[in-house]
Order: C-alpha cells, then sequence, then structure tokens
C-alpha cells in the first residue's frame, strides 16, 4: 500500500522498535560488564578473606572445609536462584584437596597458579581466581560459575523485553492513532473533494490547514481558479458566439420568407441574392470565430511553425487576390528601406494580416490601392495596412478592437471580430495594434512587432 | 400602418423592410441610435421595431428617450440577447413586446398588428364598416359578403380610414401612412386610390372634407 499512512505507521513502528532493541543490546553488554567487574571482584575479595583466615589461624586448614562451608553459603546468599553462587577449595601446592566449600566440585576448579582464569568442569564453566598461600603452602581457589552470571545477567534483559513485548502493541496502536490523526486533513480534504461534482469549483477552506497541507490547498485552489477562469471564457465566448450568429440566422430566415411568400420576381430574385450574401458573411463569421477561438484559448494548430515576416505577407496577399479583384481594389506590397527578416509565429501572425488587409480591401472604393507597407524602426518591425476608403471617426476609433463593434462605415461583409483577431493575436505576438486615420482620406492600421 | 425598423444588420435591415412591406405595412428603416432619435422626432409611427445593440449605442437608449418625451408609440425589441432577465429588462424599461432572434417574419407581423390594435383601443383585429370588412392579418377584404380585391395601397387607405371611423384624416396622414421615405409619392396618389376605392364601394363611402382630408360617411348618409 502505497499510503502516508501506512508508511509513516511503519516507520514510526519500525524506527521505534529498533531503538528499543539497540538500547536492550546496549543494557545487556554494559550490564554483563558491570555484573563481571563487581562478582570477579567479590570473587578477588572473597579468595582474599578465605586466605587471610587462614594465615591468621581463624580456621585451622583441618577445619577448612566445615568452617568454609557454613561461612560461604550466608555471605552468598543471594536468594533462590542465585544460591550457591561460589564454590571455594583450598588446594595444597603439591596438588593435595585440603578443604573445600559445601557444593564445590571435587576436581580442581583451575589449573592456574594465580589470579583469574576460566576452566570447565563436567560441562559447568566457572570463573576462579586463586590466590597462592606460600608460606602455608596453599593455594585457596574461588569460583563462581558462569551459568549462573548469565541468568542474572539475562533476567536483567528479560525484565527489560518483556515489558516492550506488552508495550510495544499498545505503542503501535498509538501510533497509528496519532498518526490518523495528524492526517486527518488531508482525508478530511479528499472526502470533500471526491464529494464534489464537477461544477464545483469553490476554494477549498485554507484557514487552520496544517503548514505542510496549505501548500497543497493553495495550489489546488489556484488551479481551480484557473480552470473556472478558463471555463468561464469559453462560456462568454459560446453565448457571445450564439448571440452573434443569432442576427445573421435572423436575417437568412425573414430573406427565405420573403422569398417563399412574394410572388414578385424581383423581390425574390433580391431575397436569393440576400441569402447568398448572408450565407458567405456568415461562413465568415464562424471561421472568425474559430481564430478567435483558438487564439483565446492558446490552442492552435502548428503552434511552433515560424516563417519569415515577407512570406506570411506574401501568403495573406496572395489569399486576398480574388477578394480584391473581385471589388477592383489593387495590392500592393512594399520594402522600404530594403528586404528585412524577421521571423514570426505562423499561426497569430496569419490571422492578423488576413483580417487587416481583408478589412482593407471591404473598406477600399473600387479602384482604390491597399498599400502593405514592412519597415524596421529601431527594435520594432511595422507592418501597416493602408486603404483609401472612408476612415472611421474619432469617437469610434478606441472601440474598434471590441468584438463584434461595427463602425457607421462598416462593410457589407463585415462581422466586427477581425481587428479583435488581429489585436488578440498581435498582442499574443507581443507586439501590438495601432490603428489611426489617414489624412485627407483612408485608414491604416500598423502590427507593430518586436525583433 | 407605418413602422420604424431600427437594426444594424443590413441582411435584416433589408429582410425586415421588404418583408413587413409585404404585409402591409409601410416600413422606414435606419441602422443607428442617431438616425432613429432622428426619425422619431420627425415623425409619427404607429409601431417602432428596435434592435438592442445597435454601433453607436443600446436600443434601450432610445427607447428610454422616446418614453421621456411621453410618446406612448408601441415598440418591439428585436434582439439576439433574448434570455429572462434581459426581456425582463426591456419591457421594465417600456417595451410593449419582445422578440428574440431569429424570429418568424409573420409572427413578428401579426405582434406588430396587436400592439398597434391595442394602442389604438380596439378589441378585435378585424375593421368593419358599413357592410365592409377588412382583415389586416390576411390582407383579405369583403364587402356584404362578397371578396373585395384592392391593391396594397387601397387596403392601406382604406384600413388607415376604418381604424377611426369617425376623424378626417389629410391628405398628408395618408401619403405618411401609405409611403415610406425611401417611396416616390405622386403628387395625386392619394385621390388616384380614393377614387378606386370609390368605384368598387359607392361614390358615397368616402366623403371628402374640403381643405381638411377624407372621411368615412356616417350610416345611411
Amino acid at each position: 500500500m502505497n499510503s502516508i499512512r501506512g508508511r509513516l505507521i511503519a516507520i514510526l513502528i519500525g524506527t521505534t522498535g529498533l531503538v528499543w532493541l539497540l538500547a536492550a543490546a546496549w543494557i545487556y553488554l554494559s550490564t554483563q560488564a558491570q555484573v563481571e567487574h563487581v562478582l570477579d571482584a567479590r570473587l578477588t575479595e572473597a579468595a582474599r578473606m578465605v586466605n587471610s583466615l587462614l594465615t591468621d589461624h581463624r580456621i585451622e586448614l583441618a577445619m577448612a572445609e566445615g568452617e568454609n562451608g557454613e561461612t560461604a553459603a550466608p555471605i552468598f546468599d543471594m536468594g533462590q536462584p542465585y544460591e550457591r553462587q561460589l564454590s571455594c577449595q583450598i588446594w595444597s601446592l603439591d596438588g593435595q584437596l585440603v578443604g573445600r566449600s559445601s557444593g564445590a566440585p571435587d576436581t580442581r576448579l583451575t589449573d592456574a597458579t594465580q589470579g583469574f582464569s576460566e576452566a570447565t568442569i563436567a560441562g559447568e564453566t566457572w570463573r576462579v581466581y586463586t590466590v597462592e598461600n606460600p608460606r602455608l603452602g596453599v593455594r585457596v581457589m574461588v569460583g563462581d560459575s558462569l551459568h549462573v552470571r548469565d541468568r542474572l545477567v539475562g533476567d536483567v534483559i528479560k525484565g527489560l523485553l518483556l515489558p516492550a513485548t506488552i508495550v510495544l502493541p499498545v505503542l503501535a496502536g498509538m501510533i497509528w492513532l496519532s498518526v490518523r490523526r495528524g492526517l486527518a486533513p488531508l482525508s478530511e480534504m479528499a472526502g470533500t473533494l471526491s464529494s464534489r461534482d464537477a461544477n464545483d469549483l469553490r476554494p477549498l477552506p485554507s484557514a487552520g490547514m496544517p503548514a505542510e497541507v496549505a501548500p497543497a490547498v493553495n495550489a489546488l485552489n489556484g488551479l481551480f481558479r484557473r480552470v473556472d477562469e478558463a471555463r468561464e471564457r469559453e462560456r462568454n465566448f459560446t453565448a457571445f458566439a450564439a448571440h452573434e450568429l443569432k442576427t445573421p440566422l435572423a436575417g437568412l430566415k425573414t430573406q427565405a420568407q420573403i422569398a417563399l411568400a412574394s410572388g414578385d420576381g424581383a423581390v425574390q430574385a433580391n431575397a436569393l441574392r440576400q441569402i447568398a450574401t448572408g450565407v458567405d458573411r456568415t461562413a465568415r463569421l464562424a471561421r472568425q470565430l474559430l481564430d478567435l477561438a483558438s487564439l483565446e484559448t492558446g490552442d492552435g494548430p502548428a503552434r511552433s511553425a515560424r516563417e519569415d515576416i515577407s512570406v506570411a505577407i506574401g501568403t495573406a496577399v496572395a489569399e486576398m487576390k480574388p477578394l480584391a479583384a473581385a471589388r477592383n481594389v489593387a495590392i500592393e506590397v512594399e520594402h522600404v528601406g530594403g528586404q528585412l527578416r524577421l521571423e514570426v509565429e505562423t499561426h497569430r501572425i496569419s490571422p492578423a494580416l488576413r483580417n487587416l488587409l481583408e478589412n482593407a480591401v471591404n473598406h477600399s472604393p473600387e479602384g482604390a490601392h491597399v498599400r502593405c507597407r514592412i519597415h524596421q524602426n529601431g527594435g520594432t518591425v511595422l507592418v501597416s495596412v493602408e486603404d483609401e476608403g472612408q476612415g472611421v471617426t474619432e469617437t469610434e476609433l478606441p472601440r474598434l478592437t471590441e468584438k463584434f463593434f461595427r463602425g457607421r462605415n462598416k462593410s457589407t461583409t463585415g462581422s466586427g471580430l477581425g481587428l479583435a483577431i488581429a489585436r488578440t493575436a498581435v498582442e499574443q505576438a507581443g507586439g501590438e495594434l495601432r490603428l489611426a486615420n489617414r489624412t485627407p482620406q483612408g485608414f491604416v492600421a500598423t502590427l507593430v512587432l518586436p525583433v | 400602418m407605418r413602422i420604424l425598423v431600427v437594426e444594424d444588420d443590413e441582411m435584416l435591415l433589408d429582410g425586415l423592410t421588404v418583408g413587413l412591406g409585404l404585409g402591409g405595412f409601410t416600413v422606414d428603416s435606419v441602422s443607428t441610435c442617431e438616425d432613429a432619435h432622428a426619425a422619431l422626432s420627425a415623425q409619427r409611427y404607429d409601431a417602432v421595431v428596435l434592435d438592442l445593440m445597435l454601433p453607436d449605442g443600446s436600443g434601450l437608449d432610445v427607447l428610454e428617450t422616446l418614453r421621456g418625451a411621453r410618446n406612448a408609440t408601441p415598440v418591439l425589441l428585436l434582439t439576439a440577447r433574448d434570455q429572462v432577465p434581459d426581456r425582463i429588462r426591456g419591457l421594465d424599461a417600456g417595451a410593449d413586446d419582445y422578440v428574440g432572434k431569429p424570429f418568424d417574419l409573420d409572427e413578428l407581423a401579426a405582434r406588430l398588428r396587436a400592439l398597434v390594435r391595442r394602442g389604438a383601443g380596439r378589441p378585435t383585429a378585424r375593421l368593419e364598416w358599413r357592410g365592409v370588412v377588412l382583415d389586416p392579418a390576411q390582407l383579405t377584404s369583403s364587402h356584404h359578403g362578397a371578396a373585395l380585391k384592392l391593391t396594397r395601397r387601397e387596403f392601406a387607405v382604406l384600413r388607415t380610414l376604418m381604424e377611426r371611423p369617425a376623424a378626417t384624416v389629410s391628405r398628408t396622414a395618408l401619403e405618411e401612412a401609405l409611403y415610406g421615405w425611401q417611396e416616390e409619392v405622386e403628387s395625386n396618389a392619394v385621390e388616384v386610390h380614393v377614387h378606386h376605392l370609390r368605384s368598387k364601394l359607392g361614390a358615397d363611402f368616402i366623403k371628402t372634407v374640403r381643405g381638411m382630408g377624407y372621411r368615412l360617411a356616417e350610416e345611411g348618409a
């Protein structure tokens, strides 16, 4: 399971257990060392005590067996499990067992003549301390069973680990609860989100969120906002487009009804002509709406395609030739100050050029010229499209790039979208669109493009 | 019945002018707020068809100016924005009816006739006077039950007179009801139409009020 909760619980329980085990190991080792140290000290002490008693003749060697047998037990009696821990033997230097404590084995505890040594007698390991008394000609050996020592250390560790086996599950439960509680804001958020329907893009409450979750909540809310804005734009656009299509549709329907109702051939012919023009216009409106939609949503075909500005202008002028020819308008392209080179994004600049040229041609009187001039001015390249039409009134000038705005001197096929498209496109390309009347007559639209 | 159409879409404006003309209306057409103001202050209309989105402003401004001048001419709003809030706003601004685009030409004509009828305080669409029955919706007429064949202009003259039977209608008023701005008016056009009507309905059906105009003769007069 790849869940934060699962991982957290596993990590916490694992590390806690590991720490516990390490602590137990450490305590085991240090207890063992301490116990060894203390018991070795006692061995030494006991051996010296017996030796000094022998030297002072407080006990006779002959009696040593009986004396030691009675004294050893009370001194080292540490309770039932550790009873008769010590065994004492007194050997003459020539190898005769002079005396031993009760419970001490008959065989010699060690072959060492002096100091600490370890020996195994009848399967039992002993730690022995030997004191030599040359004056009395004896060796005193005091030993204790390592088995007992180990049991002591083992009991300490058992005392430590036994609670752990009970505490560990409790600890695990508490860790589980804590993690669950700690991650509650996340599961709460997940619950809120999964119960939402697709249209609910309200921001998640970020107040009171833990610092670790807040960035995720903020990022999500930011995403919600962007999605909502995009959807709002789309909705507005769709509503706008639908409304704008209604007027030409109304015109088409009215003209169709006239054509059907009228018995007059001239009236019918006029209505049908209007319908044909209307269909062209509506088709152009649809194309422009698509251009605008693809610009606005940033979803253009062949986004990466670039070409030289001269090529783009050439293509746009060629596309406009049939319309210009029908209206007897000449389009001239002029490179001021020689041919210049500028790579432009085809999917942005082409619609802009096409719409500017189309506007110029549509607003030109019969036999007029449309001039497309390209020249460089410092860090910008200016592409201007000039016509000899009527221009616009000064009050209309600032409104020209509004979507669906159509001025007084509108052309019959205009949709009010051309300049909006041109402006959106050129601004996305990092430039701007300048519009002005020409003196004495005409209109000029200029694409200002960064080099 | 003379109406003003304010609409900035050329194809639709042409369609409305021709289509409503076929329906027996005399249509003046303009495409801006400015021209609408000028037309409304210069001419009395039986009804106005008003688009809302015009190049130099909103049709609602035209409507407000009209109502502000205490002009009660029936106004029908014709617009692509036909959501309920838009309709409410338009009607509350003083419009008498609201039609969304695209619309049916015949329905629009019927609504206009209804508006004009209500504006004139008449309960029924049909006009009757001394055995002559006019149906403005069907553009049909009858005389004592027999079908009466009238030209469009003759029908319009008779309708104008029958809408207010007791009143004297001046020649100018009749001309205005018959001809839009774009149409050439012969100086004696009204006399010609009245002459034709008299020959179809009897010489005494329409009386000439010397120096004033024309009115329908009383029963048995």
